[in-house]
Order: C-alpha cells, then structure tokens, then sequence
C-alpha cells in the first residue's frame, strides 16, 4: 500500500515536474505578454526534435545541445515577438481584440510549425535511450533520466524565480505583467520586455523539449496535448503569477498520476473537467486575487 | 422598371436554380464537390452569425458537428434521413443552450478555449465510453445517394441563408451587433444581454449539427477522431476571416474559396497545404483584418484616385 502510494506521489512530482516548466513558459507568455500561445506546444516538440537530431546525428550529449538549442529557441521567440506580435498590437483596437487577434495567430503559427516539422522528419515516433537505467527510492524504482528532468526542471524554477524577485529586468517583468501600460509610462521599455519575456518562454519551452525527449518517445504532433496541460496549469496556478504555476504544474501532476493510477485513459479527461471546472468557479487560479 | 438595388437579390435567385437543379445536368462528381463546399458554407455562415457581431470565438463547430455525426451514426437506418438530421440538429441546440448558459459569461479568450476544451472533452469521453461500454472503436453508418445528400445540404444551406439573413435585417441582428460593441453599453440600452447571446449561439449549433448528421452518410465508417477533428473548429474561423465578416456574402466567398482548394492540394501535399492554411491565417490577421470583402473599396479607392496622376493638375 505505501509503496503503491510512494509510487503514485513521485510518479506525479516526476511529471509535474516537466509541467511546472512548461507552465512557467506559457506564463511569461500569455500572462506577461498577452499572447495566448496556442503554438507553446510546438515550441517543446522543437526543442525535443533538436535534441533528438543532435544526439542521433552527431551523438552530442543531451545537456549540451541545451546550449545550442536554447538560444536558438530564445532568438526565434524573441524575433516572432518583434515582428508579428508587436505589430498586432499596435493595430488592434483594443486590448482584448489584440488577445483574440494574437490567439488566431498563435494557430496559424501552430500549423506551420507542425508541418514543416511533419514534412522534414515525418509522422514516426522516435526516442533515444539517455540514463536508461533505474534507481531504488524506497523499494520503487525510478528512471535516472526521469530524476534529472526533476531536478533540472526545479533548477530551472529556482533560477527563474531568484531572476523575478532580485534583479532590475526581472523588476521590470513584474511591473509589466500587473499593468503594461503603466509599466511603460514609468520608463520600462515596453516592447523590448514583453519580447524578452515571449523569448524567455520559448527558451523554457526548448528546454522542457529537451527533457521530454529524454525520458519520452516524440513526434512532431505531440505539441498540443502539452499546450493544453500548459494552458491549464497557468489558469490552475492563476493568470501572470510565476510562482502559481510553478505550484499548479506539480499539483497537475500529481492529480494525473492518481487518475492514471485508477484509469489510464480517463487522464485527459480529467484534466479537461478540471480545467473547465476551474474557468466556471475560480477564474483567478488558486495563487490569484 | 429595373432597380439596381435588385441585382444582388436576382443573382441569388440565378445561383440557387443553377445549384437546385445541379444533380439534373451536373456530373457526379460536380454534385460530390459542391457537396463539401456548400458543407463549408454552413459551417462557415453560422460560426459567423454568432461570432461575427458579437466578437465572442467559438471554436466549438467541431463539437456541434460532431454531435450530428454520431446522431446518424447511432439513428441511421432506424428513422428517415431528414428526421435524423433534424434530431442532429436539435441535439447540437440543446447543447449549445447548455454551453451557452454555462459559459457565455466568460469574456474573451476563456470562451474561446472553453469551447475548444469541449470538443476535446467529447471526444475523450466518447472514445473511453466505445472502447469500455461498447467494446469498438468506430461505428459503421448507413449510406445514401449523393444526390439525396445533396438536397438535404443544399436544403439546409437555404435555410441558413434566410435565418442568417433576416437575423442581420432585424433590431435582434442591431442588439448583436451592439453586444460585439460593447457588452455593457447593450445591457444598459435594454437588451437582454444573456438571452440574445444563447439563443443566437444555440441556433447556430442547429445547422452545425444538421450538416454533421447528414456528411455521417457520405463517409461510411465513423470514430471519435473522425467526428471530433478540432479541424472543423478552426476552418470555419479562418474561412470567415479571410471572407470578411462584415457582410453576409463575405463568409460564403471565403468558404467557397477555401472548400475548393482544399479540394484541389489537401490529397496531393497534405503537409504543404496545412502549412499554408496557417501562413494565410497569419497574413490575413495582419494585413486583410476584414477579409476579402474589405478589399474591394480598398482597391475602388485606390484606383479611382488615379486621376492623380494626371501632371496638368
């Protein structure tokens, strides 16, 4: 029995893991920046592929690609950002237009991203084997691979929070994420922080790609069920708090678990009820005002 | 004796003889083609007689048109087509009442991906319910003629338009209009904000379901990846965009067109029209925010300011 629950808890904080981080991304994007990036998902199957192409291609260790594909994922977010999203909002009327405008974008992009991806390496599943082996907690045996995307992602969690709360640009994000205009009236360079913040999502997208890709089989249309887990985590954890995502994306986790535990194919589903359960009752998240 | 404003009007009258009649002198695969464009307009026409005016995205088509797939799929055979359409019809409207009163009080992108979260909900329950309860996958449905699928959608198109039309003529087509505007404004003016909302949105889901119940008999074999395809959500979105929702006729333009493409490229390069299905989505959102038919005075301004080139002055 203990073991049954040991299993089901750290199998959850496993996962959860993985959904902080994406989480954390598709905050920085749609809670700071107002963009409702339905593409977020393609951004990690990018980053998975990446990964993947480099370790089969040139045999190049998993953690070091993150240094080639990182910045490459940030430049690419950071540039669609300056480009496209900035000139929708200029032109649209008013702020929720540029959330509907910016959302039917995010589709388009998704769709492309897809299926250049669909054209270049097909619809197959692929996966390598990286710290394939187990090791005993307790009397349950867990992946290594699967405990360094824990580890990694908490890292990374920590990092990012330290970044929010103690430097100057990080000052900036807060101030942007509350109320933008007034963030831009005070001196904050608007466009270049809602940019950074779109850039530095994509980068953690890349990032959780690459953990994925680790411990999990890929293909190049497994985006969207992590944009919907994103998307629901960032309501769970409510609207433009970092720290309640990073929270929510673990409790996602592990309800998942527990579900999955009793039946496999209901997981989904459950995180739909919830999801829509949450919009109808408490719009706000449970970290929001 | 004869008015221009009468043009629109008679060559609606010329279009709906020559596709009334198409099955007498067209080819067979005319009346197939025509079948899947006119299922697009449908489609496209009644997302955008709720989402048009009122600015709320519903990406909840697939759902509606799903619920209609599986109408028939389970009723098929059992009762004449055209009451299988109607019950499908009638479902999607009970649905959408149920919908519409839960969540049409969400603002924005919440509606948004709450409708889309139902169609993916449906599906995962469907799926769970076959593969559990009933112990298969798909479902098999009986089949008609494509002529009688023809009129059965050419029927329900010719409804649509005359709904869709008298709902942009009357004071309840205004109160959209000014829902769309501002929401807050419309229920100080007097207008039962909710009310309209939900009866509009459910009305639209009756042709929604009613073109699902009927394209079930054309495609033989059913699951719940066939009849929940978020692609059915997302299509009707781009058509009415890139037709332009500000007139009636802009939304069946953009369909039409879209319909006929896909016909042509989706069975040859799938990957490439997909892709360029989402680089228009971009383009349009950026540069054509009213679609095709806010193009036209663009360009009438453009070229009848050409006498400016006139160097006499």
């Amino acid at each position: 029995m203990t073991v049954t629950i040991l299993n089901i808890v750290i199998g959850g904080l496993l996962m959860g893991g993985i959904y902080a981080l994406i989480a954390m991304g598709l905050s920085l994007q749609y809670g700071v920046a107002r963009v409702l990036n339905i593409a977020h998902g393609e951004f990690i199957m990018l980053g998975a592929f990446i990964t993947w192409a480099l370790y089969s291609a040139f045999g190049i260790n998993p953690l070091l690609s993150l240094v080639i594909g990182g910045p490459l994922m940030f430049v690419f977010g950071f540039l669609l950002h300056r480009t496209l999203f900035t000139r929708l909002r200029v032109s649209s009327p008013s702020p929720s237009a540029y959330e509907g405008n910016s959302m039917l974008a995010a589709f388009g992009l998704l769709f492309i991203v897809q299926n250049i991806a669909l054209a270049i390496w097909g619809g197959d599943m692929r996966g390598y084997a990286y710290l394939h082996f187990g090791i005993n907690f307790l009397g349950v045996a867990f992946a290594a691979n699967r405990l360094l995307a824990l580890g990694l992602a908490v890292t990374t969690g920590a990092v990012f929070y330290l970044f929010l709360a103690r430097t100057r640009l990080g000052k900036a994000i807060r101030a942007a994420a509350q109320d933008s205009t007034t963030a831009a009236l005070m001196g904050v360079n608007i466009n270049l922080v809602l940019a950074l913040c779109f850039g530095l999502g994509a980068l953690m997208a890349g990032l959780a790609g690459l953990l994925i890709s680790m411990c999990y089989p890929i293909y190049a249309t497994m985006g969207f069920e992590y944009t919907v887990i994103a998307l629901i985590v960032v309501v769970l954890g409510g609207l433009g708090s970092i720290p309640g995502s990073f929270i929510g994306g673990f409790v996602l986790g592990l309800i998942g678990s527990i579900v999955s535990s009793w039946q496999p194919a209901l997981a989904m589903a459950a995180y739909y009820v919830l999801f829509m359960l949450l919009l109808l009752l408490r719009p706000t998240g449970i970290m929001g005002k | 004796m004869f008015k221009r404003s009468h043009l629109p009007a008679l060559i609606s009258l010329i279009l709906l003889v020559l596709l009334g009649t198409l099955p007498i002198y067209g080819s067979t695969y005319a009346v197939i083609l025509l079948t899947a464009i006119i299922m697009y307009i449908v489609l496209t026409v009644s997302w955008a007689m709720f989402s048009g005016p009122t600015g709320y995205i519903s990406l909840a088509p697939a759902a509606f048109f799903g619920v209609g797939i599986y109408t028939m799929a389970i009723l098929g055979g059992q009762l004449p087509v055209l009451a299988v359409v109607i019950i499908g019809g009638f479902i999607s409207f009970l649905l959408a009442l149920l919908v519409g009163i839960t969540t049409l009080r969400l603002r924005g992108v919440y509606f948004a991906i709450f409708t889309f979260g139902l169609v993916v909900l449906i599906k995962e329950l469907l799926l769970f319910w076959e593969i559990t309860v009933t112990g298969t996958r798909g479902r098999f449905v009986v089949l008609e003629s494509n002529t009688t699928i023809y009129y059965v959608m050419f029927g329900i198109f010719v409804v649509l338009m005359l709904v869709a039309y008298f709902i942009r003529r009357s004071r309840y087509g205004l109160a959209l209009q000014s829902i769309g505007e501002n929401e807050e404004a419309a229920a100080h003016a007097g207008i039962n904000v909710t009310m309209v909302k939900v009866i509009t949105f459910a009305t639209s889901a009756i042709f929604m379901g009613a073109t699902g119940a009927i394209m079930a008999t054309r495609w033989t074999y059913v699951d719940p990846y066939v009849a929940f395809n978020p692609i059915f959500s997302f299509l009707p979105v781009l058509m009415a965009l890139f037709g332009g929702m500000r007139r009636l006729y802009g939304p069946v333009i953009g369909a039409a067109i879209f319909a006929y493409a896909e016909e042509l490229l989706l069975t040859r390069f799938p990957y490439y029209y997909m892709l360029t299905f989402g680089l228009i989505l971009v383009l349009v959102i950026l540069y054509l925010p009213n679609g095709l038919v806010g193009l036209a005075p663009k360009i009438w301004k453009w070229s009848s300011g050409a006498q400016g080139a006139d160097t006499r002055r």
